[in-house]
């Protein structure tokens, strides 16, 4: 009753005693203990997961007390593995259980807001003009445009209602499609598999309008594009269920307690079955404490220390003997056997393309495609030259062929010959390029030549045009690795010890690596695939694909393992883990996201390319093309800077463009239709007489701008946005910290085919909208900020690489505040445009230009050689020699019922993905009941509804092999005909089994094996890439439909990637022009700065968190080694600054022993918004990890129209590379947190404070 | 009017106070149990609280409990022990005035703390401050009571107040007549000190009643805490769950 009276017991206190007096047992009160049991108690318990981008997708169990969510703790509810494996569970870390922190936090984005200048300038406009015209009057007017485009990131928000900030967005989108094209509204949203229904809702919102949805994963430099060039897919790993399987297990550049934490338990596990485990970073990782050796790999030569183990395994167990299953396995599953043109270089011979079948007299017989058929000796058969099937020939066109069976298309058997010594008309030297003696001032090289001179069998063959050389792959490819095989040559190592290219001697020169450690791990990764059949698994991180030649480390990686076997074997292969981006159920999100049941194609655009241009990184490049031209490289003027390059590929249908003409694409087809022409006819025509032009070649001109964007789930400025304080000089317009001068400045040379403005724009956006629960560095730039729903609080679907369930996100609670779901605010904004849309545009037609896409019948479109039609080197064709044009219907006021409904394609073409197309009928049908039909007269009557997220995601889940079993049946049987072979098998005991929203919501489901993927789920086997492959004898989609190992395109043997070489990193010179420029007193290092993936967050999700704060220290900090304070006088807890002329960052030092001399690692994306002082050198607030660096592109990622190396979204292309830069970094003489008002600085102090204005 | 007000102040006053202290502390700990505590906030910064705290608890400690034996003890005992007026006062103005001292740094400290620290001065409550300022007011009056002693070392005026402090106890009506004419400081200590007790219930100054002396007397290492609902007794109300 009475707290104090109950504790009045004198005369009951029993004071028993035990333990000889020791103890006592009391009777007191205990009622005081119910405030913890209260404390665990809840209403409710809900599944949800994170939308972190961190392929953990684990599930969790989100408690409710009063209407509040409380805590999160891990779900414990997922099906059992088979017997003998481990169980998935605990799935989950620190980060998740952080969450539900942000839904009641401070910084929650509660209500809509927008820019003060904005709102004003719009209320003003409003007063008098309708919707359109008034967005028109604010933007054509350059003083008012500037009032508000130059305080971004000021300060200055204020509320406004949603139905008043969906107006100023939906006019805003009106007016750029009406006056400069709807290719020039862009939405940035990543990562679709951590959210796919709220990407979804964006990405058909700018589909319908014509917008353009910009690409992630290759922007990320998460995509590594060795993936593409070597398998044709765009990246595919095993689960990490599988490296329990594995016998061998590298982790290279890896830090899987860290970053993958959720899996790390498999790797324990696997140890305890006794793998064994090799740890490669430079740094002492959480990882490396896992491993039985640890090598600490000089930073950024990863490529060398993989040669040099590939040297070994090439000499140990192909060349002094021969493993019987690694013969047998390159034979079959790789391009090792497949002849190559030597051509006359000076005195010696360059491996040119893969010889045809097109270039024999007969063509070998081959009638369709047979220049897209490469060929290899026979052994079986006298050695006669044959086109095995499986190569991309036999894709298109014909059907039963495209198959791996070891035969040639007539269906006899073949064995293929891998080296031609024993058949070999003549040995000849052949060239190969060292890029090993490149000087660089922080990494050690040699002094070999740069070309290196091998000798090696070769036959003589009559073809077509004469008498050709043709050598093996697999003899060119031994060659290259410097393995000694009695043929005589250069620079060629007799032993190990010895310091020539490729040994273990030279390895250790470059990396640091003692020779010893790189033979022994080299002799027992290939000894236990040997012993397993390919049970070596390498579990790679983005640290190595971060890196400018990022393709050569992975290139050597790849080597290693198709050399032992490894891909597609279980427990074996490449496990590349970077970000999530297995959509698993992807065929069914495709036409949901893309509006592809409306029209086709879909605008998309590869956004490091488009970056690189629009935020003007270009004009400071100073990398040259010829620092990386091979010195083997064929004839040609390789002249022109990076952007020249980027623009030849965008005209020549490689890479996508947006915006794409100067002409508003919705004009183009009344202009055709003045001309008296079709417009696939008028559109090549034109751009060759220069009625049209292409945007790529005058990015800065205001009418190729990109103008309103829209960001939803990222956090482009405070995290991915390499370039950082170029994005705000240019594309934004504020205040910056970018100190280098561009090319007009220093006087370089200039761009050759882009137009050159001696003023650069600042300021290209019109409006920036940003989506988001939190008011993330993002937010803090944008002109209007939308509060979202948080991951609590709306309903979605989650996949990931990790594991083959399918995750929801559910709402414990509804969106607090006035936050709405993704859905819900694109489905307004759709509303909103089809409401005021009419005022300028009805229904319209767009001219949509696509590049050749990958896995489509285009993607044999440039054979064999490379011809730009601007330079009149042939004629423009659509879909061939430049990008293919398409007259797509835009429908506007009708834009919002489109959106709700889903459109007539599904039934009229059917759905498919990566070359596999199916009937889709029934499963519409069955949409329409589960969603209900359309009931309200007009164009969608009658269609199956989209009304909400739950709609949204059954929609994914029907239409999509994984999650609907008839529907795998029908792809495995679409498959079945172009390979030729039984397939559905494999997904037919799966048949009925249809997973439903509700499903997933009660309990995590495996999805059903489908030829979307190359792996398989099963009782028998975990998910591993490239299985299907292997084991189902599924080709490659490359060129010789085997495992690439010999990249034949023009620009790759023009750049010296035709096979696989080390080559240092880059030399970015961002260091020199800054260096003494602006001293403070303190002592000064120069430093390579390292990004690796933190602790204490996932990107910058939870770094603002409290509970992460309070775990970690609290703020942005910067790891250094002992050695290196030392010398700069820097202790641990100092704030530093780091810097070079792309800009600035501030941090505190952590000084540690565990990292690398030479090198600063600074854990990427901490936001600039908390903790964070002001720089000496810029004046502006801090700085992020990106202030330092800058996006530079590599002409081999822009190739295309060639089968595996065509472009495909997030498949292929340019990607943002940035860990070849280095920072002078020395102590802040004062810290500056800039907290005083900012009125006297206009230009300084962007973040301050928040209501300034 | 002047007998009235010292009659207010000194004769009812008094039981107001205590009234409001005893059952103000009582109902505080029956309603509000969460509110039963320091209010520490040394976790927000240690700066000055080392040596401020300590200084200022030993201190107070020292004078509050020289106050109750000093006030309280019937003046037989100290005869009977032979203890002299004058030696008391004597005793009182050299321990008090050096324990004074102390807690006066102390409080110097603590208040410099909670007001010039922006941190903790923004985690403050008006009663954080207002019972700070109380106790600093209340220290320096009580210092400035030592030169007015230091006038009759005899211990006439000490016994005045010891005659006061028990005659509110024994509930003598017409007490606050031994103090009406006593010097204003000493008068303004008092009614300071009053307040104080007046303030107590609705302050983090309730943490005094739950000192953990006891643990000192503790008999057993290990303490058992039986679960009531087993044996009946009155806790058997509220089952125990095991948590989640």
């Amino acid at each position: 009753m009475s707290h104090f009276l109950d504790r009045l017991t004198f005369f009951s206190r029993a004071g028993e005693k035990f333990s000889d007096g020791h103890g006592i047992t009391t009777q007191e009160d205990r009622r005081w203990e119910d405030g913890y049991r209260k404390r665990w108690q809840h209403d409710k318990i809900v599944r949800s997961t994170h939308g972190a981008n961190c392929t953990g997708s684990c599930s969790w169990k989100i408690y409710v007390k009063g209407g509040i969510v409380t805590w999160e703790t891990q779900q414990t509810d997922y099906p059992r593995t088979r017997p003998d494996l481990p169980n998935h569970e605990p799935r989950g870390c620190a980060r998740g259980a952080s969450y539900s922190w942000y839904l009641y936090s401070g910084n929650r984005v509660k209500y809509p807001l927008v820019r003060k200048r904005l709102i004003k300038l719009w209320r003003e406009a409003r007063a008098t003009h309708t919707p359109v015209a008034a967005w028109a009057s604010i933007v054509e007017s350059p003083d008012k445009r500037a009032t508000y485009t130059k305080k971004r990131g000021h300060g200055g928000f204020v509320r406004a209602s949603w139905d008043e900030v969906t107006e100023i967005i939906a006019s805003a989108n009106a007016y750029t499609a009406k006056t400069y094209g709807p290719d020039r509204v862009l939405g940035f949203s990543p990562i679709p598999a951590m959210s796919m229904v709220s990407y979804a809702a964006g990405s058909r919102y700018l589909s319908l309008l014509g917008g353009v949805c910009m690409s992630f994963y290759d922007w990320y430099c998460d995509l590594p594009p060795s993936s593409p060039q070597t398998w044709g897919e765009q990246t595919d790993v095993p689960e990490s269920a599988d490296w329990y399987n594995s016998g061998f297990l590298i982790l290279w550049g890896s830090n899987v307690p860290q970053t993958r934490t959720p899996d790390a338990h498999f790797y324990t596990e696997a140890r305890y079955r006794g793998a064994k485990s090799v740890v490669i970073c430079p740094d002492y990782s959480e990882a490396s404490k896992f491993s039985d050796m640890w090598l600490a790999v000089k930073q950024g030569t990863d490529a060398a220390l993989a040669m040099a183990m590939g040297h070994v395994i090439l000499n140990e167990f192909h060349v002094k003997r021969q493993v019987p299953y690694f013969e047998d396995y390159i034979r079959q599953y790789s391009d090792m056997p497949m002849l190559v043109r030597l051509v006359k270089q000076g005195d010696g011979y360059v491996p040119e393309r893969q010889l045809r079948a097109s270039e024999f007299v007969d063509g070998l017989g081959e009638d369709n495609n047979p220049e897209w058929k490469t060929v290899a000796f026979d052994s079986a058969n006298g050695d006669r030259v044959v086109a095995p099937q499986g190569s991309v020939g036999f894709r298109w066109g014909e059907k039963g062929k495209w198959n791996l069976e070891e035969k040639d298309s007539a269906g006899n058997d073949t064995k293929l010959r891998l080296s031609l010594e024993d058949i070999k008309d003549d040995t000849l030297a052949v060239s190969f390029p060292y890029f090993g003696n490149q000087e660089h001032d922080h990494f050690t090289g040699t002094d070999h030549p740069s070309v290196l001179v091998r000798n090696i069998p070769v036959k003589k063959l009559a073809l077509k045009d004469g008498e050709t050389i043709v050598a093996s792959v697999y003899d060119l490819f031994l060659a290259n690795y410097g393995v000694d095989r009695g043929f005589g040559g250069e620079h060629i190592a007799k032993t190990y010890d010895d310091c020539e290219p490729y040994s273990p001697a030279w390895a250790e020169k470059i990396t640091g690596v003692p020779r010893d450690q790189i033979i022994q791990v080299a002799r027992e990764f290939a000894s236990n695939a040997e012993k397993t059949n390919g049970r070596s698994m390498v579990i790679i991180g983005a640290a190595m694909n971060h890196w400018y030649h990022c393709d050569m480390n992975y290139r050597g990686v790849m080597n290693m393992l198709i050399m032992c076997g490894c891909v597609g074997q279980s427990g074996g292969g490449w496990s590349h883990y970077v970000g999530q981006e297995k959509l698993r159920p992807q065929s069914g999100w495709l036409p949901l996201a893309f509006g592809l049941d409306w029209s086709r194609p879909p605008r998309q655009q590869n956004s490091t390319s488009c970056f690189y241009a629009h935020t003007d990184q270009w004009r400071y490049e100073t990398l040259d093309t010829k620092e990386i031209l091979s010195p083997t490289a064929p004839e040609g003027p390789w002249d022109g800077s990076l952007i020249d390059y980027n623009a030849r590929a965008e005209r020549m249908g490689w890479l996508p463009s947006a915006p794409q003409l100067e002409t508003n694409p919705l004009d183009v087809a009344k202009q055709a239709k003045a001309a008296g022409k079709d417009v696939k006819d008028y559109v090549p025509d034109a751009l060759k007489s220069g009625d049209l032009e292409l945007s790529c070649h005058d990015p800065d001109n205001p009418k190729n701008w990109p103008r309103n964007m829209f960001v939803w789930r990222s956090n482009l400025l405070g995290s991915s946005g390499k370039g950082h304080e170029y994005f705000l000089k240019h594309l934004l317009g504020t205040s910056h910290g970018v100190m280098g001068k561009d090319l007009g400045e220093t006087g370089c040379s200039k761009p050759e085919d882009v137009a050159w403005h001696d003023e650069a724009p600042e300021g290209k956006l019109d409006l920036l909208v940003t989506l988001d629960f939190r008011m993330s560095t993002t937010c803090v730039y944008s002109d209007i900020v939308l509060p979202t729903a948080t991951w609590y609080e709306k309903n979605d679907l989650n996949t990931s690489d990790m594991h083959p369930f399918i995750h929801p996100l559910t709402g414990a609670v509804d969106p607090l505040w006035e936050a709405r779901s993704d859905w819900d605010i694109y489905k307004g904004i759709a509303e909103k445009f089809s409401e005021v849309a009419p005022e300028v545009l009805g229904v319209e037609e767009d001219v949509v230009l696509t590049p050749i896409q990958h896995d489509t019948p285009l993607e044999i479109a440039q054979a064999l050689d490379v011809k730009d039609w601007k330079r009149g080197e042939c004629e423009p064709i659509p879909g061939k020699t430049m990008p293919d044009v398409t007259v797509v219907e835009r429908d506007y006021p009708n834009l919002y019922k489109k959106f709700t409904s889903l459109g007539p394609l599904m039934e009229k073409l059917g759905n498919g993905a990566k070359g596999m197309a199916w009937n889709t009928e029934h499963e519409v049908e069955g949409l329409k009941h589960l969603n209900g039909e359309v009931l309200e007269t007009g164009p969608t009557q009658g269609l199956a509804k989209i009304e909400t997220d739950i709609d949204a995601a059954e929609v994914i889940l029907y239409l999509a092999p994984e999650t609907n079993g008839e529907v795998a049946v029908k792809a495995w049987e679409s498959l079945s005909k172009t390979t030729g072979r039984e397939h559905a098998h494999l997904a037919l005991p799966k048949e009925d089994e249809k997973i439903r929203f509700r499903d997933v919501v009660a309990q995590p489901r495996k999805i059903i094996s489908s030829p979307i993927w190359s792996g398989l789920e099963s009782e028998k086997v975990c998910y591993n890439a490239c299985y299907t492959n292997v084991h189902e004898l599924i080709p490659w989609r490359t060129l010789s439909g085997r495992q690439q190992l010999y990249q034949d395109h023009l620009w790759m043997r023009a750049f010296g990637e035709a096979l696989c070489v080390y080559r240092p990193p880059i030399d970015t010179r961002s260091v020199k022009p800054v260096i003494d420029q602006k001293p403070n007193g303190e002592k000064q290092i120069v430093l390579n700065f390292i990004t690796p993936h933190q602790k204490w967050g996932i990107h910058s999700t939870y770094t603002d968190n409290l509970l992460m704060l309070t775990l970690s220290r609290g703020g942005p900090i910067v790891w250094i080694s002992e050695i290196d304070a030392a010398k700069a006088d820097i202790v641990d807890n100092d704030w530093v600054e780091a810097f070079n002329s792309n800009g600035a960052l501030v941090a505190r030092a952590v000084v540690s022993q565990r990292i690398k001399e030479g090198t600063i690692f600074m854990y990427h994306a901490q936001e600039k918004i908390v903790n964070v002082p002001g720089s000496e050198t810029t004046g502006n607030r801090g700085g992020i990890h990106n202030s330092v660096t800058r996006a530079v592109l590599k002409p081999t990622h822009m190739i295309g129209g060639y089968v595996q190396l065509s472009y495909g979204f997030n498949y292929y292309g340019t990607i943002g590379t940035n860990r070849d830069e280095f920072v002078i970094v020395r102590k802040l003489s004062k810290v500056d947190w800039l907290d005083r008002p900012d009125s006297s600085t206009p230009t300084a102090n962007p973040l301050s404070r928040e209501a300034a204005e | 009017m002047y007998d009235t007000i010292n009659h207010l102040i000194f004769g009812w006053y008094p039981y107001v106070c205590l009234t409001v202290f005893l059952v103000g502390s009582w109902f505080r700990f029956d309603r509000e149990q969460y509110t039963w505590r320091t209010g520490s906030s040394q976790l927000l910064r240690r700066r000055q609280m080392m040596w401020g705290s300590n200084l200022f608890h030993i201190g107070i400690l020292i004078i509050f409990f020289g106050h109750v034996i000093g006030l309280l003890t019937p003046i037989w005992v100290f005869d009977a022990l032979g203890i002299g007026h004058g030696f008391k006062q004597i005793m009182a103005i050299i321990v008090g005035g050096l324990a004074g001292l102390a807690c006066l740094v102390g409080i110097a400290l603590l208040t410099h703390r909670r007001l010039f620290d922006d941190r903790i001065r923004k985690t403050s409550s008006f009663a954080d401050i207002a019972v700070l300022l109380l106790l600093f007011a209340q220290l320096l009056l009580g210092l400035a009571t030592i030169p007015v002693s230091m006038g009759h070392l005899d211990g006439h005026e000490m016994v005045r107040f010891m005659t006061w402090a028990q005659g509110i106890f024994t509930v003598k009506p017409d007490v606050w007549q031994v103090v009406a004419d006593a010097h204003p400081i000493f008068k303004a200590h008092l009614f300071l000190g009053m307040t104080i007790f007046l303030v107590f219930p609705f302050t983090r100054l309730v943490h005094v009643w739950s000192a953990p002396i006891w643990y000192l007397g503790r008999r057993g290492y290990q303490v058992v805490r039986s679960n009531g609902a087993r044996k009946g007794t009155p806790t058997g109300r509220y089952p125990i769950h095991p948590a989640e």
